[in-house]
């Protein structure tokens, strides 16, 4: 069996404010050294899938210098391997992606050639680990046309961000997108498995008449295609649901469970070469709780904290419940307590920035 | 454009580096949390745009063969040029390597191939950031055919180095390897810069020469100076080290942890390359203290670490202290040890309540020359049962397995093997 793998990482996100301004979603840098697609493409990837079509609209340069040719994950083939797709300028017009149907539909050549039989669309913002082969077998032997990933959400999603999803045995008969009132409680997580064939027709049906959402051209099939929900158990976030969210994510990578689903289970997750140093933590330094990067050099106080690459803080700096992305400084004496702090931030000597009912945050480069 | 050759010779034992290399070729040993000592000579190249190296392989090159691969961590892996591996082979004048120099003159047609106008030979397992354009600058101003980089050393140490004099403008005339008498304390860092066609033409005549040893140091450098050539000191000041023996290695390790240590890891001007496994970065847990010490990607520190190094994927348990320690690679220390100056190699298992470098110094009785008086050393893939005392000077051998130990306590200076 040959699956396509098909990332969509275009999607804007205005709730994450200045972290997602030089950035699409997909890249937002998670867990101290890893950007958010690596979750998605390392599944695949370890799934044994070697062509995989990442789809961006919204600000991908820092997501396409991050990918590159793929070669971190091994896609840097001759056959098959790595495809950016970007909207483009043809000789009919401009093509901007108006949906995530329209978005596979323009791309439409990736899904006609190549030998693939089945494509596997996920998300390029989901945190996640999954041994796809499981979905696979479950999609045979259910009998489905397509298969949707789903997951029992608890008290801390909002279960009016997400789509909705009603089963009969493990047929999905409804689905409502982000209802008011929500019905259960299981959660469509953006992942879906089917026949390339299928999906080829529901777009030559659909998306050619307009139609620029996938989902709800699957909504539109529930009564005449056999769609079933594959139940995952694990741990699955989005980081584009807020700022929030994304400080609960990096606080997960804390927790030892977390650690151990995310990095150990089901192969590894593969990021971007940086070829820094280990970091040094100094003999006047005190971390606790805290995750410490490649490069980084600690001679202050860290605790319950994400520090990313290159992160240097001085002598006499407290760092507490923050996530602090590659190369900031946090000099003598400062302070940096319930913050997101953007790559390159420099946090001069003896300053303060204390997070109090929401988490503070400060854009790329800012100097405090 | 000048085009200029590197040579690595990476084919030593390093026998004083004992358990260490009993398995594995010096310039694959681990240094500074995720390196291994080839990467800093291999680093030094491309840093320097010299992006046409020949790896000299002959002991156990495995593991090296496997870590440098086709280059790529290095950007070696290149249309034209790139990183060659030249293990000895058999077909007309071959056969082992018999010594430095022996090795480049076995590899003569790959080195034609290449028409280098300079060939600049190096070592891999020095550790040092040293930047080769300034010495091939030096040699071209000098008009050298041959040039040799050295430091000063303490006259006491001098009888482990070639030793050479130089008069005022830098021209050596006496160089002597290892002399028991030193007379002067100019020490040769194995890396030498020749012009190509002049090299070959010693390596043939030294070929030829039944009496000689074949060797860089013994043989053609003497007979160079002996033979009035142009042949220069180059001084280097900057950092550099051969750890080659136990105390060395350990004593490099450590310094790496100074609050400026002498070797900068982290300047983005002069990185240093790896092939290294993918892991998530290192996790200090609530229960953990460290201070002064190197944490690589994939440890999960739960315990207390001291002035150590680290390398990547190591798990220190609750309660367990580490103290002036290189730990390696994969190694997994349980809750409530207590470890001082101990080297523990790759993928050790040491479980609870180990105590491992107490009580009083003393000789080695596995081997005085090679362990000194007071460094534990852990052989790799061993496993160390619970409740186990070990004194300091101790040598647990490579796979030793927890049915080799017949009692609980070591005494400093003794040691265990694995049977088979």
């Amino acid at each position: 069996m040959r699956v396509l793998g098909l990332i969509l990482a275009g999607g804007q996100s205005e709730s994450l404010g200045s972290l997602v301004a030089k950035r699409a979603s997909a890249a937002l840098p998670v867990f101290g050294k890893y950007r958010a697609i690596d979750f998605t493409l390392s599944n695949m990837v370890n799934a044994g899938i070697k062509k995989v079509g990442v789809l961006t609209q919204y600000n991908p340069r820092s997501l396409m210098d991050h990918l590159g040719s793929g070669k971190e994950w091994d896609l840097d083939r001759k056959n098959g391997g790595l495809f950016l797709l970007q909207p483009y300028v043809s000789q009919e017009g401009y093509y901007w992606y108006k949906g995530t149907a329209d978005a596979i539909f323009q791309n439409m050549t990736l899904l006609r050639r190549g030998e693939e039989d089945y494509v596997l669309i996920g998300s390029g913002d989901h945190i996640y680990k999954i041994d796809f082969s499981r979905v696979f077998e479950f999609h045979f032997s259910s009998g489905a046309d397509i298969t949707l990933l789903i997951k029992e959400l608890d008290e801390t999603y909002n279960l009016s961000q997400y789509g909705i999803v009603e089963l009969s045995g493990n047929r999905i008969v409804e689905i409502e997108e982000k209802p008011q009132k929500p019905k259960t409680n299981i959660g469509f997580l953006g992942i879906y498995f089917m026949n390339k064939y299928l999906l080829m027709e529901l777009l030559y049906n659909y998306a050619a008449k307009g139609e620029t959402d996938l989902l709800n051209i699957v909504i539109s099939q529930l009564d005449r295609l056999k769609v079933c929900g594959y139940l995952f158990n694990g741990y699955w976030r989005n980081v584009k649901k807020g700022i929030a969210e994304y400080f609960r994510i990096n606080m997960d990578g804390l927790k030892k469970d977390v650690r151990e689903e995310l990095f150990y289970r089901y192969g590894k997750i593969y990021t971007k070469l940086k070829d820094l140093p280990p970091p040094k933590i100094g003999g006047t330094a005190f971390v606790r709780n805290s995750i410490v990067s490649d490069g980084c050099i600690v001679n202050g106080s860290v605790e319950n904290s994400v520090l990313f690459r290159g992160v240097y803080v001085k002598a006499g700096a407290i760092v507490e419940n923050s996530v602090v992305m590659q190369d900031t400084v946090i000099e003598e004496g400062a302070v940096v307590k319930n913050a997101v702090l953007d790559k390159e931030v420099l946090i001069r000597q003896e300053a303060r920035l204390v997070g109090k009912d929401s988490i503070a945050v400060l854009e790329k480069r800012a100097v405090l | 454009m000048r085009s200029v050759l590197a040579l690595i010779l990476a084919g030593g034992h390093g026998k004083r580096l004992g358990v260490l290399t009993e398995k594995i070729a010096k310039p694959a040993v681990p240094f500074g949390g995720k390196y291994r000592l080839i990467d800093f000579t291999l680093s030094n190249c491309v840093n320097s745009g010299i992006y046409q190296v020949g790896v000299l392989t002959q002991y156990r090159p495995h593991l090296l063969n496997n870590h440098i691969n086709i280059g790529r961590p290095w950007d070696l892996d290149r249309k034209k040029g790139g990183v060659t591996i030249l293990p000895p082979y058999l077909g007309g004048v071959s056969g082992w390597y018999k010594g430095t120099a022996n090795a480049v003159y076995q590899n003569i047609e790959y080195i034609e191939s290449h028409n280098p106008d300079f060939v600049i030979i190096l070592s891999g397992d020095h550790v040092y950031a040293m930047d080769y354009n300034d010495i091939i600058d030096f040699h071209i101003s000098k008009g050298a055919d041959g040039t040799i980089a050295c430091m000063e050393v303490p006259i006491e140490e001098a009888s482990r180095f070639g030793i050479m004099v130089a008069n005022l403008e830098h021209r050596i005339i006496d160089f002597e390897e290892k002399p028991a008498k030193p007379r002067s304390n100019l020490a040769s860092l194995g890396i030498y810069v020749f012009n190509w066609k002049f090299l070959k033409e010693y390596l043939i005549k030294d070929e030829m020469d039944q009496s000689s040893t074949h060797d860089f140091g013994h043989d053609l450098i003497p007979k160079m100076i002996q033979d009035d050539r142009q042949v220069y000191a180059y001084k280097f000041s900057g950092y550099w080290r051969d750890v080659g023996t136990i105390k060395s290695y350990w004593e490099s390790n450590l310094e790496l942890t100074r609050p400026i240590p002498p070797l900068n890891l982290y300047d983005r001007h002069w990185r240093f390359y790896t092939q290294t496994e993918e892991m998530p970065p290192a996790y200090c847990a609530p229960s953990s203290k460290i201070i002064n010490s190197i944490i690589s990607e994939g440890c999960e520190i739960h315990g207390t670490v001291e002035n150590s190094v680290i390398f990547q994927g190591v798990y220190i348990g609750e309660n367990t202290v580490i103290r002036n320690s290189v730990i390696m690679t994969g190694t997994c220390i349980e809750k409530d040890c207590l470890i001082s100056d101990t080297i523990v190699a790759e993928r050790v298992v040491v479980r609870e309540r180990v105590i491992i470098g107490q009580g009083e110094p003393a000789f080695s009785r596995l081997d005085k020359e090679v362990y000194s008086d007071h460094i534990s050393v852990i052989g790799m893939y061993s496993k160390i049962p619970s409740d186990v005392v070990i004194g300091k000077n101790c040598v647990i051998g490579i796979g030793v397995t927890e049915r080799d130990f017949e009692s609980v306590t070591l005494e400093s200076g003794d040691y265990i093997l694995h049977k088979e």
